[in-house]
């Protein structure tokens, strides 16, 4: 059941629905995300991107459907939670790095804790982890010292330290000042150049076009429309597509 | 122009700052001179002066209870390192939700419930007092429980750090709910189970939080150290003071062991200011 060879289905997402309460924020995802593969969830707020991602980071439990990591059910109630978290990478619209610790903890927490590497190869782990984005030197500092752009580079190297199938990317750049979103889009970039498996949620169309191979289109809880940024960026079919698409235009977001 | 209306703010503003020291000194002259003259004009200070401020019963009393109060101190300590443990040890048995410790978890949720409700020197008797009568039959002979300490220090410390565990566990679970559910999620999301999150994220956090309200606890805590005296407890200096009040009918030991007791708290209470002040700003 192991799709491994290049260009398998590292992560395939079969009708997922999720409610909470009453409301119906999942309403059915159908999705797969390739090796290599970066995939670019795009919908108004509320539409269901975060908790679609939440509920592969098993952040959340779903309660109908299946999701698939390389092939192996994850979101069976047998399988431990705990196992699955430790081959994704989530990083958060607000960084959420752990104020109670300096940059360089905050990277090696998981290295040590969640995957058992000795203390002296975590920390030249995740100082290479910071170097590589620009953070060299600020090893010793508290998160409250960084920037918003910074932190929220930390956040990435601290997810991606322990070198995860997939990166799930949950609006990382909404909480940043405008000036701010270039540097971590740059890590982003960065990351796909790597070749890493990604499925992201963002706003920036922009960046949606750039890093990404496949938009997936989200609305009310349904997924409505995938295909390539230059095709369902520019002539989206469905309606939905189209209106929201305006909306963003009209509001100088694309 | 423009440093001629700054010279003019400046000289405004100091003449603001100088007519609220001066309103501030005048009305504490008035206040509390108006207290004080109005109690020693009273016909009853000089009563009140010979029973509870006599210099010479002061100075007779003081070495005594100074040397009792070390033991006040050292039940503080060695309570207040328990009821740290304790309470953390409860508030975690409270959030974490693992089925296999429910029983436990009843236990922390009535353990709370009952000791913040009883009054300390009611504990304080109930263990002092109680604890001895099942350990000794009737006859002075060996009971099933002989094995219970029976020692008044170490039951009257017990008594206090059961209760006050109670409230400190209260204060630290405060602490952990207020943790952002973010840093619940980010910890599982770099691959920490709930207990591994719970220990090197969230509780980290929450004990940072609750330093102020747990200082304003222990500064309860070492007042009510001088609830083991009515345990009979020798050399405590609440006692001792006691003891010397009426054997002439002198409450001045006592106002000397006030004394003592404010020497520990008015230091923790100004801490307790300047901590909070300090996180306020940052």
């Amino acid at each position: 059941m192991r799709a491994s060879s290049p260009g398998g289905a590292v992560l395939e997402i079969r009708g997922v629905t999720k409610a909470f309460g009453e409301l119906e924020v999942l309403r059915g995802i159908d999705l797969t995300v390739h090796e290599h593969e970066s995939v670019a969830l795009i919908g108004a707020s509320g539409s269901g991107k975060s908790t679609l991602l939440r509920c592969i980071d098993l952040l959340e439990e779903i309660d109908d459907g299946d999701v698939f990591l390389d092939g192996e059910v994850i979101t069976d109630p047998s399988v431990d939670p705990v196992a699955v978290r430790r081959r994704l990478g989530f990083v958060f619209q607000a960084y959420n790095l752990f104020p109670n610790l300096n940059v360089l903890d905050n990277v090696m927490l998981g290295i040590t804790r969640a995957h058992g590497v000795g203390p002296e190869s975590a920390e030249a782990q995740a100082r290479g982890m910071l170097e590589r984005f620009g953070l060299a030197g600020r090893e010793r500092d508290h998160p409250d010292r960084l920037s918003g752009g910074q932190q929220q580079r930390v956040a990435i190297a601290r997810a991606f330290a322990t070198r995860p199938r997939a990166m799930l990317l949950d609006e990382v750049t909404s909480a940043l000042d405008p000036e701010l979103v270039g540097e971590v889009l740059a890590a982003v970039r960065d990351l796909k150049a790597e070749g890493v498996t990604m499925l992201l949620a963002t706003h920036e169309m922009s960046f949606a076009r750039e890093v990404a191979d496949r938009v997936a289109f989200i609305h009310e809880g349904r997924l409505l429309e995938v295909g390539p940024p230059e095709q369902l960026l520019a002539e989206p079919r469905e309606p939905e597509t189209q209106r929201f698409l305006r909306r963003l235009l009209a509001a100088g977001r694309v | 122009m423009e440093t001629d209306r700054r010279a003019e703010r400046e000289v405004a503003r100091r003449r603001k700052a100088r007519r609220g020291q001066t309103i501030a000194a005048v009305s504490t002259l008035v206040v509390l001179g108006g207290l004080a003259a109005l109690t020693l004009a009273s016909p009853g200070w000089t009563v009140l002066r010979e029973s509870f401020f006599s210099s010479d019963v002061f100075v007779e009393s003081f070495p005594d209870i100074l040397e009792g109060f070390w033991l006040d101190i050292r039940v503080f300590l060695v309570v207040e390192v328990a009821v740290l443990i304790l309470g953390l040890a409860v508030a975690l048995v409270r959030t974490v939700e693992a089925p296999a410790i429910f029983p436990l978890r009843l236990i922390a949720i009535l353990y709370t419930d009952v000791f913040r409700g009883i009054p300390t020197i009611l504990l304080v008797y109930l263990i002092g007092f109680g604890v001895p009568a099942l350990a000794t039959a009737e006859d002075g002979g060996a009971t099933p429980l002989s094995w219970l300490p029976t020692n008044e220090v170490l039951l009257g410390g017990a008594a206090l750090a059961l209760s006050y565990g109670a409230y400190v566990s209260e204060v630290y679970r405060a602490g952990i709910n207020s943790v952002h559910r973010g840093q619940r999620d980010a910890a599982l999301a770099i691959g920490l189970s709930e207990q591994q999150a719970l220990r090197h994220v969230i509780v980290p956090q929450a004990v940072r939080r609750v330093g102020p309200p747990l200082l304003n606890d222990f500064i309860a805590l070492q007042k009510d150290v001088a609830l083991i005296s009515i345990l009979g407890v020798a050399g405590e200096a609440f006692r001792i003071a006691q003891i010397q009040a009426s054997s002439d009918f002198n409450y001045t030991p006592l106002i000397a062991a006030a004394l003592l007791y404010l020497t520990i708290t008015i230091p923790m209470a100004r801490l307790l200011d300047r901590w909070e002040r300090g996180r306020a700003v940052s």
